[in-house]
């Protein structure tokens, strides 16, 4: 016998309350009553509440499914029995908080009619997925109290390597004996459904079942059923909470799941007695969990007991069968006395997760004592099946030290209730733990929401920012045009520009040639938008007057030095002249006309004088002396070819130049002579 | 060199601190430069424990102004919606004494959410403009609606409606968001009993 063998391993702390298991284990399980109204709440598990899928007046069978699993960690919720939707609304609820929450009433119509059921033949053939979502279907959520969705945990089977599945029958819960009695009578079902876990789980080493000591006809029935199978029924000496997963997870395996981890991580998975019972029923009949095994018990019951209940059946219909004194009972307990809830009165309906109903009297259950202060005695951490320190975490509650209540691992605290049970100052440790944890919860929404709010502010003041620059960049804009019109072109900003330019021209300028171009262009410049108006056609007059009296005194100069660039001075004071006549016809038209006349000679003239200048500077720079005086002796012969041909006019005319001119005639047939002996020395 | 040094040991040291000094201070100088903090580290961890409703209740245009002020010498109790835990872990943070709330801005109240009774909004987009966290929801003559899960409860769109349509309403606790609260603080058996009125 390999069970006697086998090693159990012992947990930290643990108590050993009074069982009071005896009253209802001795009766076998009946059928409850047919309630005339079952109020299913669609929150029946961990996890994110049901959706209903029936409308009010819908007529409902037994086991259709009336409200479908929304998300991932949801389990659906089926009919108990045949009738007619009566309310889809807020119910009382199984719940510590006493309030109201969505649930679907249904009326019964006592005919209890089954929906047409869909067994599974051969699960062996299923793929394990499949088999899964038969399981997910059938509703099946933790039957031992936590009332986690079974297809989710046997889901994260799959991430990880399972050596082990444990399936626990430990019911260390005092006055709780569902699981006993279940034991005792469907050993056959828990075994099938064993196997079908160990089908969908396929765990490489054992399939234990672990039963407390306490129990000895379950072990002994169990044991019957599984002889022929690979399962081990393993016991272990009693002792609360033996039952917690983790708890049984290292009694039997030795291995301690990883704080805040989960038992896959060390290579367990861990169904109830009661799940293993309920997916054998779905599979093999195709049934999906409408019921289940619940003990009446508590000394305000005349015959504790257990029944199979139909879920939602309200909890009064079940104390009534089990001779229920409503005068002896002061406390009306859902679960056991350790981690069970108070009720608000006793219309809730039993749910997946009700294992007990304790109807307890005065004497049985007294109200705690008023707490006294903690004396530090210690005697919690020793009760601790955790391993924490209920001392420092009441005191770090006490105080709302979130972080330090974290860093003392307040999230492995399983809530037994132990280290309350043992405190000699009857403090309500647990208490304060959940408000801790609870506490925690909020903290950390709140530092989420607070991160989030933040986000959506700064981005509201970023794109006011943006709308208000876009806002400015636009006025920017529409100003600029604006004064850009209101200045109507640039034409004075480029005329001071040419201004200055010649000023600067005339200080740099190396030579007069350099000097005439660089006012040729700078002119130029300036002329297009220079003779727009009148005044400027009065500029241009008056600046060509003032050229003109200048080139007059240089020529003059020139003429009695006998510079050899006289005939350009002479050239230059005609064409003077030229513009200057041109500027007064320009400013006369302008002035009967006020049509804006323009000068396009003065600006070519201007050009060919630019263009001149500078071929004659070339020229004069790249010539040879030798030639420089040849081409001085052509351009005197030419010269004097004009001045005769202007004497010869001027005498005609009888003009007053002639003398002058005739003047002129002499000199430059001297020059001529001159530049001839120049020439021939040269050559 | 060393004669000097012997003869005048006070200068010599004073020359010799000066020397030292020259490059110690031209590292530090770099240091500073190179290894600037940007922002204000004190201002950016207040910041995180204050509540981010952007309420101003606190006279500050938002929580950041009101960080930034903390981290100058503003006092730490002008936060209503934060309350006593956020007075709590200001006062941890810059080792101060924790101060009861200042009234003069508001009283710590459970939190609620903006609803807007959509029958008889105008379309105004007044609280649009007036919430800092973009949580209500229309266009100008269109309903206009509150996102529940967006909005911090700061109540800040109530007072421009025109119509008066917005309500701040608790969150109704649910099964989900229900929790324990701490035990009363009992120390010793009378205290379950009402104190006996006097001269009774």
């Amino acid at each position: 016998m390999s069970q006697l063998t086998r090693r159990v391993w012992d947990i930290h702390g643990g108590i050993h309350p009074a069982e009071n298991k005896t009253q209802s284990s001795g009766q076998a399980i009946v059928a409850a009553a047919m309630p005339q109204q079952l109020v299913f709440p669609l929150s029946q598990h961990i996890g994110a509440p049901a959706k209903a899928i029936v409308a009010v007046g819908e007529h409902v069978l037994k086991g259709q499914m009336i409200a479908a699993a929304h998300g991932f960690v949801s389990a659906p919720v089926h009919a108990s029995s045949s009738g007619r939707v009566l309310a889809i609304e807020q119910r009382l609820v199984p719940h510590p908080s006493g309030i109201s929450a969505p649930a679907i009433v249904i009326e019964t119509d006592g005919l209890d009619q089954w929906t047409e059921l869909q067994p599974v033949t051969d699960y062996q053939s299923l793929e394990p997925a499949a088999l899964l979502d038969v399981i997910r279907q059938a509703g099946i959520a933790g039957m031992g109290g936590a009332g986690f969705p079974a297809a989710v945990k046997l889901a994260t089977g799959e991430q990880y390597s399972i050596d082990t599945l444990i399936i626990n029958g430990t019911e260390c819960e005092p006055y709780i004996t569902a699981d006993d009695r279940l034991m005792r009578e469907r050993a056959e079902q828990i075994i099938g459904g064993c196997n079908i876990l160990r089908h969908l789980v396929q765990p490489s080493g054992d399939t234990l079942i672990g039963i407390e000591d306490n129990k000895p006809e379950a072990i002994a029935a169990l044991r019957a059923a599984a002889l022929d199978s690979a399962i081990e029924v393993v016991a272990f000496p009693t002792k609360y909470p033996s039952g917690g997963e983790k708890q049984l997870i290292q009694i039997l395996t030795g291995r301690e799941v990883p704080s805040g981890g989960l038992p896959a991580q060390v290579g367990v998975v861990c169904q109830n007695i009661g799940t293993a019972a309920a997916i054998y029923q779905a599979v093999y009949e195709g049934r999906p969990l409408i019921s289940r095994i619940t003990t009446i018990t508590g000394a305000a019951c005349r015959e504790p007991r257990n029944l199979e209940v139909l879920l939602g059946t309200p909890v009064n219909g079940l104390l009534q069968q089990c001779g229920f004194e409503a005068d002896r009972c002061s406390r009306l307990v859902m679960g056991g006395p350790m981690m069970g809830f108070t009720l608000a009165d006793g219309t809730v309906p039993v749910v997946k997760t009700t294992n007990c109903i304790l109807a307890a009297s005065a004497d049985e259950m007294p109200d705690p004592d008023p707490a006294q202060a903690c004396i530090r005695c210690g005697l919690c951490e020793q009760a601790c099946p955790a391993s924490l320190l209920p001392q420092q975490l009441y005191w770090f509650s006490r105080g709302k030290e979130y972080d330090k209540l974290e860093a003392h691992n307040i999230a492995d605290c399983i809530e037994c209730g132990a280290c309350a049970y043992v405190c000699p100052s009857t403090i309500p440790l647990v208490q304060y733990y959940r408000a801790s944890k609870a506490g925690i919860k909020q903290h950390r929404e709140d530092a989420i929401n607070a991160e989030h709010a933040k986000a959506r502010f700064e981005a509201r003041q970023v794109r006011i920012e943006q709308q208000e620059a876009e806002k400015v960049a636009k006025r920017e804009a529409r100003k600029a045009a604006a004064e850009a019109r209101a200045a109507g072109g640039d034409g004075k900003a480029d005329a001071v520009q040419a201004a200055i330019e010649r000023a600067k021209s005339k200080k740099a300028a190396p030579d007069a040639a350099q000097l005439a171009i660089e006012k040729a262009l700078s002119k130029r410049a300036s002329e297009p938008e220079a003779n727009t108006d009148e005044d400027s056609l009065r500029k241009t007059l008056a600046s060509t007057e003032a050229r003109l009296d200048k080139a007059r005194t240089k020529l003059q100069q020139a003429e009695a030095e006998g510079a050899d660039h006289i005939d350009a001075l002479r050239l230059g004071v005609e064409k003077t002249e030229q513009k200057l006549l041109a500027a007064k016809k320009a400013l006369d038209q302008f002035a009967d006309t006020t049509v804006q006349p323009t000068a396009p000679s003065a600006g070519n003239a201007a050009a060919d004088a630019i263009a001149r200048a500078l071929a004659k500077r070339e020229s004069s720079a790249t010539l040879s002396e030798g030639e420089k005086r040849a081409k001085a002796v052509s351009a005197l012969q030419v010269r004097i070819e004009k001045a005769r041909n202007k004497l010869a006019l001027a005498q005609r005319d009888g003009l007053e130049t002639a003398t002058i001119l005739a003047e002129t005639l002499v000199k430059l047939e001297a020059k001529l002579e001159q530049a001839n002996i120049a020439l021939q020395e040269t050559s | 060199m060393i004669d000097f040094i012997q003869q005048t040991p006070f200068l010599a040291a004073l020359g010799a601190l000066l020397l030292l000094g020259l490059p110690f201070g031209a590292l530090l100088g770099f240091a500073a430069i190179r290894f600037k903090t940007e922002g204000d580290p004190i201002a950016d961890q207040i910041e995180s424990l204050l509540p981010q409703t952007q309420c101003g209740q606190c006279s500050f245009p938002g929580c950041r102004p009101y960080a930034e002020a903390i981290a100058n010498g503003e006092a730490i109790n002008k936060c209503p919606p934060g309350g006593e835990d956020t007075i709590q872990a200001l006062a941890d943070l810059l080792d101060v004494e924790v101060l009861p709330l200042d009234a003069e801005h508001g009283e710590e109240a459970i939190k609620t959410v903006a609803y807007i009774r959509e029958d008889e909004c105008i379309g105004c987009t007044k609280c649009i403009q007036a919430c800092p966290v973009d949580a209500i929801l229309g266009a100008a003559k269109q309903m206009h609606t509150v996102i529940k899960s967006e909005c911090t409860g700061c109540d800040l769109c109530v007072e421009p409606c025109p119509v008066d349509c917005i309500d701040m309403l608790e969150l109704p606790t649910t099964l989900q968001n229900w929790s324990w609260n701490l035990p009363d603080a009992n120390i010793i058996a009378s205290d379950r009993q009402a104190a006996p009125e006097v001269g009774a």
